[in-house]
């Protein structure tokens, strides 16, 4: 590629350098872009975020009042409670849908098994509606008189209707399952591929030993897909602390606060009460921070059964 | 025997709960609200009525073209941006890039709520000196979320298993560094596209909190935030919801079915 000329050994020595520089000039510009969007549009604003939670004031009008905002979190009942919320969708909601997404995979792993095709089409269907339409039909559907209540009342399951969405503690189970609805199959279709590339003879050799299909479960398939259960676990995680769409569409946080996370709060400290972006600001670096808490305690848990 | 009955039992359930809210939809489409609140499960032949209604009460095909709008120009753009770094990052590879893009990764940490205050006030900034890209402006919804991370990683990963060699053999050929790309690299990496189109597509289409956020004039509006209204209205019209619902969800199931394998595929593509 380069013309070769006299004095060959200082000319090309000076080529090379002078094409790694221009390699290196190319190389660079071709991130260039994305570089600057992702400072401009993630880490700038987060540093914007972390100046406002130094201030307080209503609208635009902020003062500086240093940790003051930090202070008022811990003591806001109304913090408090979504915190509360936002952590019981986790803690209940994750294990529940990973363990679920686990089992049916590995159902539908059985070699033998009928209609594969169509099982794991339905069940990954969900996946494809955008959050706010499900979360709409999903309000409709646990109303008062919905179709879930006329349906278990036909079955007799329940003599009077739930209140799905009006009492505190149905409506949190409500979001909880729809969250399950949607995204189940998700999951279920990563630890579907993983399982496709564990070695078959594995569990023809567990069921010589005489283990039961629970025991190779929880002793081979478990271990075996445990970094795709940790990628899992952990956008779930992040994906439920940032929880918005769904419960501003299915409950908008009632009743009372009995629903409401803490994206939404900081919705409505930002949008909907007098604004407060110093104190929005605080709230937002308080799910960062869980986040960085959950994700640690997370690889946490999965390296010390590593060892 | 008893495992298989179990297994099939198992199964069917869960794909009766996956399906069932899908066909109320459908079929709710169909009906008139009194018969949806009654509990109806069988089609009735309202849907035209429904979907006139729905036509009168809000302005549906404007905000279908702003999501369309929005989602078209957010794929292409953000396709390019992505696979331009990714590309950048794995095939002119260096110690001082890698440190970037690890960084650039913790960027996929940082939850939109966090976001969303301090890109309102960088808007409402940008609306006095420039508002055609200010608030209440469709560039507004699209610029702070094009570039993505992991759509960045994503064509990282999968440049991974680009053969090399051709790049060279265009590069003989007298081709620039961007030829290379533009005429090589991406008609060659057509599937990892096509999976990259539909997860981006997807996300933009049914995105809600920024354009909820940044959208203000009812003329702007998009299809989430048109639903979003209709659900909470005071005496919602069930039939007519349902409508909007299976119109707005209808593009993207059929994506879905059509590029199935791209889609799964793009998912997987993600953690290699």
């Amino acid at each position: 590629m380069i013309p070769a000329k006299a004095n060959p050994t200082m000319q090309t020595a000076k080529s090379t350098r002078g094409l790694r520089v221009k390699n290196a000039a190319i190389g660079w510009s071709f991130v260039a872009i994305a570089a600057v969007m992702i400072f401009l549009f993630y880490f700038y604003p987060m540093i914007q975020a972390f100046i406002m939670s130094l201030q307080s004031g209503r609208g635009t009008n902020l003062t500086f009042v240093g940790l003051e905002n930090y202070a008022r979190l811990l003591k806001d009942p109304v913090f408090l409670t979504t915190v509360k919320n936002t952590v019981i969708y986790l803690i209940i909601q994750v294990p529940i849908m990973i363990i679920l997404a686990l089992f049916i995979s590995v159902l539908l792993n059985d070699k033998t098994l009928k209609f594969k095709g169509f099982f794991r089409t339905a069940i990954f269907l969900p996946c494809v509606t955008s959050l706010v339409a499900y979360s709409v039909t999903f309000k409709y559907l646990f109303g008062q008189d919905g179709i879930v209540n006329i349906m278990l009342m036909k079955m007799s399951l329940i003599a009077e209707p739930i209140s799905w969405l009006t009492d505190p503690f149905w409506a949190k189970i409500t979001i909880i399952a729809a969250i399950t609805w949607r995204w189940t199959g998700y999951n279920m279709i990563f630890y579907l591929s993983a399982l496709q590339n564990v070695d078959h003879s594995i569990y023809e050799a567990a069921k010589i030993d005489g283990a039961s299909p629970i025991q190779t479960f929880f002793k081979i398939t478990i271990p075996m897909l445990k970094p795709i259960i940790l990628f899992t676990s952990i956008t779930s995680t992040i994906g439920t602390l940032q929880l918005f769409d769904e419960v501003m569409n299915i409950t908008a946080g009632g009743p009372g606060n009995a629903t409401m996370t803490i994206s939404q709060y900081i919705y409505n400290l930002s949008f909907k009460y007098t604004p407060d972006f110093g104190y929005a600001a605080t709230v937002s670096y308080a799910i960062v921070i869980l986040i960085v808490i959950f994700s640690i305690i997370q690889f946490k848990v999965a390296g010390d059964k590593n060892a | 025997m008893l495992k298989k009955v179990f297994g099939y039992g198992f199964l069917s359930v869960a794909a009766i709960i996956s399906i069932f809210p899908f066909l109320w939809m459908i079929v709710s489409s169909t009906n008139k609200s009194v018969d949806v609140t009654k509990g109806r499960l069988l089609p009735g032949s309202h849907f035209m009525e429904n979907l006139n209604n729905l036509l009168n009460t809000v302005d549906l095909v404007p905000a279908l073209m702003n999501s369309a709008k929005i989602s078209i120009i957010t794929t292409i753009l953000g396709m390019l941006i992505a696979s331009l770094a990714g590309y950048g990052f794995e095939i002119y590879q260096s110690k001082s890039k890698d440190y970037l893009f690890n960084f650039l990764l913790l960027s996929m940490m940082i939850p939109f709520a966090a976001l969303m205050v301090p890109l309102f006030r960088m808007f409402g900034t940008i609306s006095q000196n420039a508002p055609f890209i200010g608030i209440d402006t469709i560039s507004a919804v699209i610029l702070p979320t094009v570039t993505t991370a992991f759509l960045i990683f994503f064509f990282r990963q999968s440049t991974k298993m680009f053969p090399k060699d051709i790049l060279e053999a265009g590069r003989i050929d007298g081709l620039t560094e961007l030829g290379v790309f533009f005429r090589i690299y991406i008609p060659t990496m057509k599937t990892t596209y096509a999976a990259a189109a539909i997860i981006t597509f997807m996300a933009s289409w049914n995105s809600y909190l920024w354009p909820l956020v940044v959208l203000q004039s009812p003329e702007n509006q998009t299809i989430p935030l048109l639903i979003s209204n209709l659900g909470s209205s005071y005496s919602p019209d069930f039939g007519v919801i349902m409508t909007a619902i299976v119109i707005a969800t209808l593009p993207a199931a059929l994506i879905f079915f059509i590029m199935q394998k791209h889609f799964v595929a793009g998912m997987m593509g993600s953690v290699k």
